[in-house]
C-alpha cells in the first residue's frame, strides 16, 4: 500500500495505474466500482470485508471516511493492488470543506461503463438515493441493524426513501429464511391462514420478513418478542396445521410440518462478507424489496384493503 | 432462463412465495434421498459425498435429505457416516460446519450385500420406506451407480425385481450412470436398452462432468449473448478449431479399466466430442433439454470423416521418460499392463462437419496422457487477414488471431491478436488478451458435481447427455478405432512431451500446426 497525504483524485488514479505495472501488469478483469462510505473507526474492518468480496466480484474498492468538516480541506489516500485480492482499493480519508463534495473525488476514479455500488456500513443517509455519493452508484446498499443511532426507526425510514437499486443487508439477512419457507410451502399447499414472526425485539429483518410473508400470503402476520439471536421462529398456520422452523442457536433450525417428521436444517446467521457477496451477485433493482417495502411503509397504518391497492400499483411500477 | 420456471411450475403452482422475479431465492431441491452404490470408490469419497456436503452447506439440499450407502463391507450406519465426514473432511470445497453436518447426519444408512444379493436389495426397500417416514423423504429417491458399467444389469434388473424403480403416484425414482457409456455404439445400445427397459428416458441421467463445468457452460453464453462473435463464427472467418485435453498424469490405479479402451474411448468419445458441439451447434430456440439436445445432435450428426483414416488420424503410447521432473514409466511398463497392448493413451482425430456454416473448416480433437501439463482448452483458430498493407518483415511474428476458452486450470479466455510493437519501425507481433475467472473468483464457483447431482434431485436435466447423443458419438468414433484395430500398433512419444511425431504431421499435411496450450 502506498500512502499519499494531501493528494487529488488524478493522483490516486495514477497510482492506480503505477501499481498495476509494478506487478507486471496483471489482467484485472474488475466489473464494478465498489464505494465504501464509513467512519473512521469501522473503516478497516469494512475494507477487509469489501476485500473479501471482492474475491467473487473483482472489483475497484474506494473507501471514503468523512472525517469532521471544520478546518483545513484535506485528501488523505492509501493505494494498493494485488496481496492475495483481486482488484484495486484505495482508502480516502477526507477532511475539512471537501467532505461535502465527497462525490468530486470518487466521481474521478469510477471504473469506466461499469456497475458502481454504494455501501454503508455503518451510518447510512435517511435518503440513500438523493446522498452525493449515493447518487453516483446504480445500487445502494445499506444495513439498518447497524445503525448506530435510533436502530428501531432505521428500517422504516429506509423503505420510505425507498428507490431502485436501493436495498438493506436486513433483507438479505433472511434469504435463507425466506427459502426454506417457500419450499416447505412448495410441499404444503394448503391456503396459509395466518402467521407469526418471532425475534428480537429490535430486528430489522424480522419486521421485513413480516411484511414479506403479509404481502405474499395477503394475511394476518403477528410479530413476536423473543431474546434473539436473531428470528427464532416462524410459523405458517394452515388448514391441516402449523408449518413451523425454529432456531434458537442462531445456528441450527428445525423444520417440522403436518404430517411430516421434524427435520434439522442448517441456517446460520451469515458474516458481512457473505451478505456483501450475496448483494453484489445482483446489480439491477430488487423488486420483490421493493414491493415488500411498499408493504412495510402501509402497513399498519392503513386498512388491509388499502393495502392490497397499494401493492397492486407498485406492481404495475416495477 | 423462462422455460425453467415453466418447468418448476407444476410444482410450484399456487405458492404465494414464489415469484419468478426473486432471483435471490435459489433453486431447494424438494424432499428426497440418494441410494449410493459403489461408496468405496474414488469417484465416491473425492467427488460425490463432498458435493452432497456442499450443497447442504449452500442451502440447496431439502431437510431430511438422506443418502443410503450401498456396498459389500460389514458396516453399520454409524461407519458410514464415519467415512463421508472423512471425505468431506478432506475433499469439501467449503469449510466444515458443525450445524450443516448435523443436519445431514441423521440421515445416513447402509446396506450391506453384493449386487445379485436378493434379501440385501429387500432391505434397501425397507431401509427407503423408513427414510420416508422418519426423514420425510417422500418416496423421491436417486440411484446413483458410482459402479463398473459390468454391473448395471444386475443392479438395475434388483431395482426393478424389488419394486424400487416404480414411483408411487407424485414421488420419483432417478438414476444416475456415469461414464464410461459403453465402449462402442453395440454396446452402447445394450447398456441404454438395460436402463431404458426399467428407467423412462426422463428419469435417466449421465453424468458427464465436463457439462458441469462453469467454463464449459460459458460456452453457450459467450456464443449466444452476444453480438461480436456470431458474426465471425463461421467458414468464412474460422480457419479450423483445434480442441485439446491434455493430462500429465500417467493412467494410475485405472490399469484393469483403461487398457483395451484408450484415449479415444475414455474421453474423445464424451468430453471432447460434447465441447465440439457446443462450439459448432446453432443456437438453440431455448436452453431447454429438448431444444439443447437437438441442436447437439443436429452437429453430432452432420460430423464426416476424413476419407483417409490413416492421415487424419493419429495414435500413440507414451515411452518412459521424464515429466516435469519425474522419471515416469512407460505405459507398457505400468502395473498391469500387459508389454505387448495396443492400447493407445494419446488420440488425435481430425473431423468434419458438413454444414453451411462450418464446411471446410477442420475440428482437431487431442487428447493423451503424460503429455507436457494437464490443460484443457478449445481454440478457435481465424483465418489470416486477407491483405495486409505491410511490408512482409513487419508482420513475420504475426500469425492468426485465436479465441481460446481456457477450460481448466486457469479457467478464462484468451484472444490473441497483433499489436504494434513500440519503436520506431512497424513491427506486428502478437499479443494476447485475458479474461480471467480470478483465480480467487473460481474458489467460489461450484464445482461440476455440485451442481449436476442438484440439478439431479430437482429433475432438470438440460446439462446431461441423453442416449441419441452417446450412440452419435459412438457412431463417430467406432469406425477411427475399428481403423486402430486393423492397421498395427500405436506410435510412441517420450512422457512428459507433446504426444507423437504423427500428430504433428497429421496437421502439417494440412499446413497447419498444434498450439502449445
Amino acid at each position: 500500500m502506498i500512502e499519499l497525504l494531501d493528494t487529488t483524485s488524478g493522483a490516486i488514479a495514477a497510482e492506480f495505474v503505477r501499481a498495476r505495472r509494478r506487478s507486471g501488469s496483471p489482467a484485472m478483469g474488475m466489473i464494478m466500482t465498489l464505494v465504501v462510505v464509513a467512519d473512521d473507526e469501522d473503516a478497516d474492518e469494512a475494507m477487509k470485508v469489501a476485500r473479501s468480496a471482492s474475491q467473487e466480484h473483482p472489483a475497484r474498492i474506494l473507501g471514503v471516511v468523512l472525517g469532521d468538516t471544520r478546518g483545513p480541506t484535506q485528501v488523505d489516500a492509501r493505494v494498493g493492488i494485488g496481496s492475495g485480492a483481486s482488484g484495486e482499493r484505495a482508502l480516502i480519508r477526507l477532511t475539512g470543506e471537501v467532505v461535502r463534495h465527497a462525490q468530486s473525488v470518487v466521481l474521478p476514479l469510477l471504473l469506466p461503463d461499469s456497475p458502481v455500488v454504494v455501501w454503508w456500513p455503518g451510518h447510512a443517509p435517511d435518503d440513500p438515493a438523493s446522498d452525493p455519493l449515493g447518487s453516483l452508484g446504480t445500487r445502494r446498499i445499506t444495513d439498518a441493524a447497524s445503525a448506530p443511532r435510533n436502530r428501531a426507526k432505521a428500517m422504516l425510514n429506509q423503505c420510505v426513501s425507498y428507490a431502485p437499486g436501493n436495498t438493506d443487508l436486513a433483507w438479505t439477512r433472511i434469504t435463507g429464511w425466506r427459502a426454506l419457507l417457500a419450499s416447505s410451502l412448495d410441499q404444503q399447499p394448503g391456503k396459509v391462514l395466518s402467521a407469526s414472526v418471532t425475534a428480537e425485539r429490535i430486528s430489522p429483518s424480522a419486521d421485513l420478513l413480516s411484511a414479506w410473508l403479509g404481502d405474499r400470503l395477503r394475511c394476518e402476520v403477528t410479530r413476536k418478542s423473543s431474546e434473539g439471536p436473531g428470528i427464532t421462529s416462524v410459523v405458517l398456520s394452515t388448514k391441516d396445521g402449523d408449518v413451523q422452523i425454529s432456531r434458537s442457536d442462531g445456528r441450527l433450525a428445525t423444520l417440522s410440518s403436518p404430517g411430516q417428521p421434524d427435520r434439522p436444517v442448517a441456517l446460520k446467521r451469515r458474516g458481512l462478507d457473505e451478505l456483501l457477496n450475496e448483494e453484489l451477485r445482483r446489480l439491477d433493482p430488487d423488486d420483490v424489496y421493493a414491493a415488500t417495502v411498499k408493504c412495510m411503509v402501509d402497513g399498519g397504518t392503513e386498512p388491509a384493503a388499502r393495502k392490497r391497492a397499494a401493492k397492486r400499483s407498485s406492481a404495475k411500477e416495477s | 432462463m423462462s422455460p425453467r420456471i415453466g418447468r418448476q411450475s407444476h410444482r410450484t403452482d399456487g405458492n404465494p412465495l414464489r415469484d419468478p422475479q426473486d432471483r435471490r431465492l435459489p433453486r431447494i431441491a424438494g424432499p428426497c434421498g440418494m441410494v449410493l452404490f459403489g461408496v468405496t470408490g474414488d469417484l465416491s469419497r473425492k467427488k460425490v459425498m463432498p458435493a452432497i456436503y456442499d450443497l447442504a452447506s449452500r442451502g440447496l439440499l431439502p431437510p431430511g435429505f438422506s443418502l443410503v450407502g450401498y456396498a459389500r463391507r460389514d458396516w453399520a450406519d454409524e461407519d458410514f457416516a464415519q467415512v463421508v465426514h472423512d471425505s468431506v473432511k478432506e475433499h469439501s470445497r467449503t469449510e466444515f460446519r458443525e450445524e450443516v453436518w448435523q443436519q445431514l447426519a441423521e440421515g445416513f444408512r447402509f446396506v450391506q450385500g453384493d449386487f445379485a444379493d436378493d434379501v440385501a436389495f429387500d432391505t434397501l426397500r425397507q431401509t427407503i420406506a423408513d427414510l420416508d417416514r422418519v426423514r420425510g423423504t417422500r418416496g423421491n429417491h436417486a440411484f446413483y451407480l458410482s459402479i463398473p458399467p459390468r454391473f448395471f444389469p444386475d443392479v438395475i434388473g434388483q431395482l426393478k425385481e424389488h419394486g424400487l424403480a416404480s414411483p408411487k403416484e407424485g414421488s420419483w425414482r432417478r438414476v444416475v450412470v456415469e461414464k464410461p457409456f459403453g465402449s462402442d455404439l453395440k454396446t452402447a445400445q445394450q447398456l441404454n436398452a438395460t436402463i431404458h427397459e426399467v428407467f423412462p428416458p426422463e428419469s435417466v441421467f449421465r453424468i458427464d462432468h465436463y457439462l458441469g463445468k462453469e467454463t464449459v457452460q460459458n460456452i453457450l453464453a459467450m456464443r449466444f449473448a452476444n453480438e461480436m462473435f456470431e458474426p465471425i463464427w463461421n467458414s468464412n472467418y474460422v480457419d479450423h478449431v483445434q480442441i485439446t485435453m491434455a493430462e500429465d498424469i500417467g493412467i494410475g490405479g485405472r490399469a484393469g479399466y483403461y487398457d483395451g479402451i484408450g484415449a479415444a474411448r475414455d474421453v474423445i468419445q464424451n468430453h471432447l466430442l460434447q465441447l465440439m458441439a457446443l462450439i459448432a451447434m446453432e443456437e438453440p430456440i431455448s436452453f431447454d433439454a429438448h431444444s439443447l439436445r437437438l441442436e447437439k445432435q443436429k452437429v453430432l450428426s452432420s460430423v464426416v470423416l476424413p476419407r483417409r483414416l490413416d492421415l487424419a488420424t493419429a495414435r500413440a503410447q507414451y515411452t518412459e521418460g521424464w515429466a516435469g521432473g519425474q522419471k515416469v514409466p512407460g505405459y507398457t511398463e505400468e502395473q498391469d499392463i500387459p508389454s505387448d497392448s495396443r492400447t493407445e493413451t494419446f488420440a488425435a482425430i481430425k473431423l468434419n462437419v458438413e454444414t453451411r456454416r462450418w464446411a471446410g473448416v477442420p475440428f482437431y480433437l487431442r487428447h493423451g496422457k503424460r503429455l507436457g501439463r494437464r490443460v484443457t482448452e478449445v481454440a478457435v483458430v481465424f483465418k489470416r487477414a486477407p491483405h495486409l498493407p505491410f511490408t512482409d518483415t513487419s508482420t513475420e511474428e504475426l500469425t492468426q488471431n485465436a479465441l481460446v476458452f481456457r477450460v481448466q486450470p486457469d479457467e478464462g479466455i484468451t484472444t490473441r491478436f497483433g499489436s504494434k510493437v513500440p519503436g520506431s519501425a512497424m513491427e506486428i507481433r502478437d499479443v494476447n488478451m485475458d479474461f480471467a475467472y480470478g483465480g480467487s473468483f473460481t474458489e467460489s464457483s461450484p464445482e461440476a458435481y455440485e451442481r449436476l447431482i442438484l440439478d439431479v434431485l430437482l429433475g432438470d436435466p438440460p446439462l446431461f447427455p441423453q442416449h441419441e447423443e452417446v450412440e452419435l458419438s459412438w457412431q463417430i468414433l467406432d469406425p477411427i478405432v475399428d481403423y486402430w484395430a486393423d492397421h498395427g500398433r500405436p506410435d510412441t512419444y517420450e512422457a512428459g512431451t507433446w504426444g507423437p511425431e504423427s500428430a504433428v504431421k497429421m496437421l502439417a499435411r494440412d499446413g497447419r500446426t498444434w498450439r502449445r496450450p
